[in-house]
């Protein structure tokens, strides 16, 4: 996958296939990212490469619940990006089944978002492809400070202003 | 009022930065129209008729003098010399230039002010009563608690692209001024059996083409759980409210759709993992924002005084100004102050640059220098001695502010409609002015007593037509401007959504619809029966008989 922003950086290829359409092939020892229906018939199988899984806005992401432990990758599609359900879904794996592994926005991504994004628990951005990584890494710094308590600062400012 | 620390400050200069270069990425071709028109709009920044459009974020309402005088400088500067109050307590501009925003945001941030989330798919201006800490039937004053969730809402990151805009009405009085039942979320302040103050929790109220009141998703809340019960009702709209059609976004359609026993029982199960968590508000919390709320110097005065009862007896249009214009105040010998904003000729809710240093003034030397916009689109001082109420009178008349009209039929509500706004079906301004001069009598006008008018030039309802006793509705027929008249509406707790009398008029015979409407009011209402209890007790259809009857 290219054009990617991970933990901070452009990186230029992580070796991990996006497979969006159900009935795709792939290589027994491919690190590939799979739709979850098809994930879910996938793991615990014969596949030697890692497998990862794509969310829907719609999916629920409770269901990972049991597989959590051997996932190091989950990424959340934005079909088009003023769609935010993805910004709930990140929170609800990062603080409700507090997962640790890479969580990454996937689709309409664009260098407006990733503030946002990164708040919320996402630490990689696979960029729309035809805007460039580099420039969209920028808007990772719009904001040095949230008001509210987010996956990153989990007490508001709005609180840890308070004198105690 | 709040006063801004450094982070705040930093915090819009942030969003000016980026507003800035969203512009600049804009107009160089890097965004295309469909990327920018979230994110300008997400910064109150419309595409209108005429020219764009930009929305200031007047949180719960609340300006004080140097706010004003900003505000006046960028309608000189910037604009015609004027702008407009809404229906949410913000003010308008109509003629900006689109490369000259930033430089307005700019000049609004010195004096903490920002037009954040005035529009767009995300939380909006949170709005309060205007007399709020001044009222004396308050059980707790909501303007903190505004504070608080106007931080918790500003820049929020999980819920910047929601299905639709969303909008928080706060209310901390007995009787509800904030129009909570036909807000996404209305939270009334209540006390329970214990003593203890908390939150009725209303969700699912709105106007717009499914009008509806709002229902009871908790009768009590606690406030320091307020947050983390926001960021539960706030995440299951976010992610369960529909996007497949603008016209069903809204978290009203949800509610109906679930139930609101369904939808009640889906927030309480999320808000069980949010409940007690990092967001939950401490006494301290509460008192420091508080801080900021605190009454002015007060001086120890007493009430009507021999000179004020001689200058109302000696005055009779001083004496009617003071009637309509002016609002009990929970201080002994002090008044607030109504400035209206509803003269005749002049849009409603409009106001000139002179009028907003005028009232700024005035503010500085009666008012202890704030101010307050009401939802029905007129400033307030909301603390002015009795002593002063003659000169601020004087001063008001002298400024076109003084129209002894509030609360009455002519104190019309009204959206900028067909002349700016490109969504409007039909032109407001023109049809509310021709109502405006058919009452021109004020002793008739008086005698009417109090009706709210509420006008909106489309059913995206910015005038909040339903909920006007009589509301005008503008509709499109092949092209052409009609307009149709409700019956019955009402804010506050009564709630309701008016009905609609019958088929639609051509503007010029709006007037005489309202003429024959307040002609039968007179016949039928028992002594000292208001206009909207005339309507309630007999029903729509005798005026249905009266207007229609030589039509056909």
């Amino acid at each position: 996958m290219q054009n990617l922003i991970k933990h901070g950086v452009v990186v230029a290829d992580d070796n991990w296939r996006l497979l969006r359409d159900e009935e795709a092939e792939f290589a027994a020892d491919e690190n590939v990212i799979l739709p979850l229906s098809r994930f879910l018939q996938v793991q615990g199988g014969e596949h030697c490469g890692a497998l990862a899984v794509l969310l829907a806005p719609d999916s629920d992401p409770l269901v990972l619940q049991p597989h959590l432990a051997s996932l190091t990758l989950i990424a959340i599609d934005f079909p088009a990006f003023a769609d935010g359900r993805g910004y709930s879904i990140a929170r609800l794996l990062r603080e409700r089944l507090a997962f640790k592994g890479e969580l990454r926005a996937v689709g309409d991504v664009l260098r407006d978002q990733l503030s946002y994004m990164a708040q919320v628990g996402f630490d990689s951005f696979a960029i729309r492809e035809d805007r460039s990584a580099a420039e969209a890494l920028e808007g990772l710094a719009d904001f040095s400070e949230q008001y509210q308590g987010t996956v990153l600062q989990p007490v508001p400012l709005l609180k840890r202003r308070v004198p105690n | 009022m709040y006063k801004y620390d450094e982070v705040d400050h930093r915090l819009v200069r942030e969003r000016v930065a980026q507003f800035r270069d969203q512009t600049r990425r804009f107009l160089a071709g890097e965004l295309s129209e469909d990327e920018f028109r979230p994110l300008r709009l997400m910064n109150g920044l419309y595409v209108q008729r005429h020219a764009p459009m930009l929305r200031v974020a007047i949180p719960y309402g609340h300006l004080n003098s140097t706010q004003l005088r900003k505000l006046a400088h960028i309608a000189r500067t910037y604009d015609k010399d004027y702008a407009h109050f809404t229906t949410r307590q913000n003010m308008q501009f109509n003629w900006p230039a689109l490369e000259n925003v930033p430089d307005i945001l700019a000049e609004l941030a010195e004096v903490e002010m920002h037009a954040i989330q005035t529009s767009g798919n995300c939380v909006r201006n949170t709005t309060t009563d205007a007399f709020a800490g001044v009222a004396a039937d308050e059980l707790l004053d909501p303007r903190p608690y505004c504070e608080i969730i106007r931080q918790w809402s500003t820049l929020h990151p999980e819920f910047a692209y929601l299905p639709r805009k969303f909008k928080i009405a706060v209310s901390g009085s007995l009787e509800d001024r904030a129009a909570t039942w036909v807000h996404d979320i209305g939270l009334h302040v209540v006390r329970n059996e214990e003593g203890e103050v908390g939150f009725r929790v209303i969700v699912g109220g709105g106007l717009g083409r499914t009008p509806m009141v709002g229902k009871v998703v908790r009768e009590f809340l606690p406030t320091r759980h307020l947050l983390t019960y926001l960021d539960a009702v706030l995440r299951v709209y976010n992610r369960f409210g529909r996007r497949d059609n603008k016209y069903k976004a809204r978290i009203k359609i949800l509610v109906q759709a679930m139930t609101v026993e369904a939808f009640a029982a889906k927030v309480e199960d999320e808000w069980l993992h949010l409940k007690d968590g990092p967001s939950t508000l401490s006494e301290a919390d509460v008192a420091y924002y508080a801080a900021f709320f605190t009454d002015p110097s007060y001086e120890t005065l007493a009430a009507n005084s021999a000179e004020f009862v001689a200058q109302q007896a000696s005055e009779p249009a001083f004496a009617r100004w003071l009637e309509r214009n002016t609002h009990a105040h929970k201080q002994p010998g002090y008044r607030s102050v109504v400035l209206s904003l509803k003269k005749t000729g002049v849009p409603p809710g409009d106001i000139t640059a002179a009028q907003m240093e005028v009232a700024a003034d005035l503010a500085d030397r009666y008012s202890f220098g704030e101010l307050r916009v009401a939802h029905e689109q007129n400033l307030i001082l909301a603390d002015v001695k009795e002593s002063d109420l003659y000169q601020v009178w004087l001063q008001a008349k002298q400024h076109g502010f003084a129209t002894p009209n509030i609360g009455l039929l002519t104190d019309i509500v009204c959206c900028p409609g067909g002349d700016f706004c490109s969504l409007a079906n039909a032109r407001s301004i023109p049809v509310a002015e021709a109502i405006q001069r058919k009452f021109d009598d004020l002793d008739y006008l008086f005698d009417l007593g109090d009706i709210d008018c509420n006008f909106s030039g489309c059913m995206n309802a910015c005038g909040h037509h339903h909920i006007g006793n009589i509301g005008i509705l503008g509709v499109d027929k092949n092209g052409e401007e009609w307009y149709q008249i409700t019956l019955g509406g009402s804010q506050g707790n009564q709630s309701a959504i008016g009905k609609v009398i019958g088929p639609s008029f051509a503007q010029a015979d709006v007037p005489l619809a309202f003429e024959k409407i307040m002609q039968l009011y007179l016949e039928q209402r028992l002594a000292g029966e208001r206009f909207i209890e005339t309507v309630r007790r007999i029903g729509l259809v005798p005026f249905k008989e009266r207007v229609y009857a030589k039509l056909d």
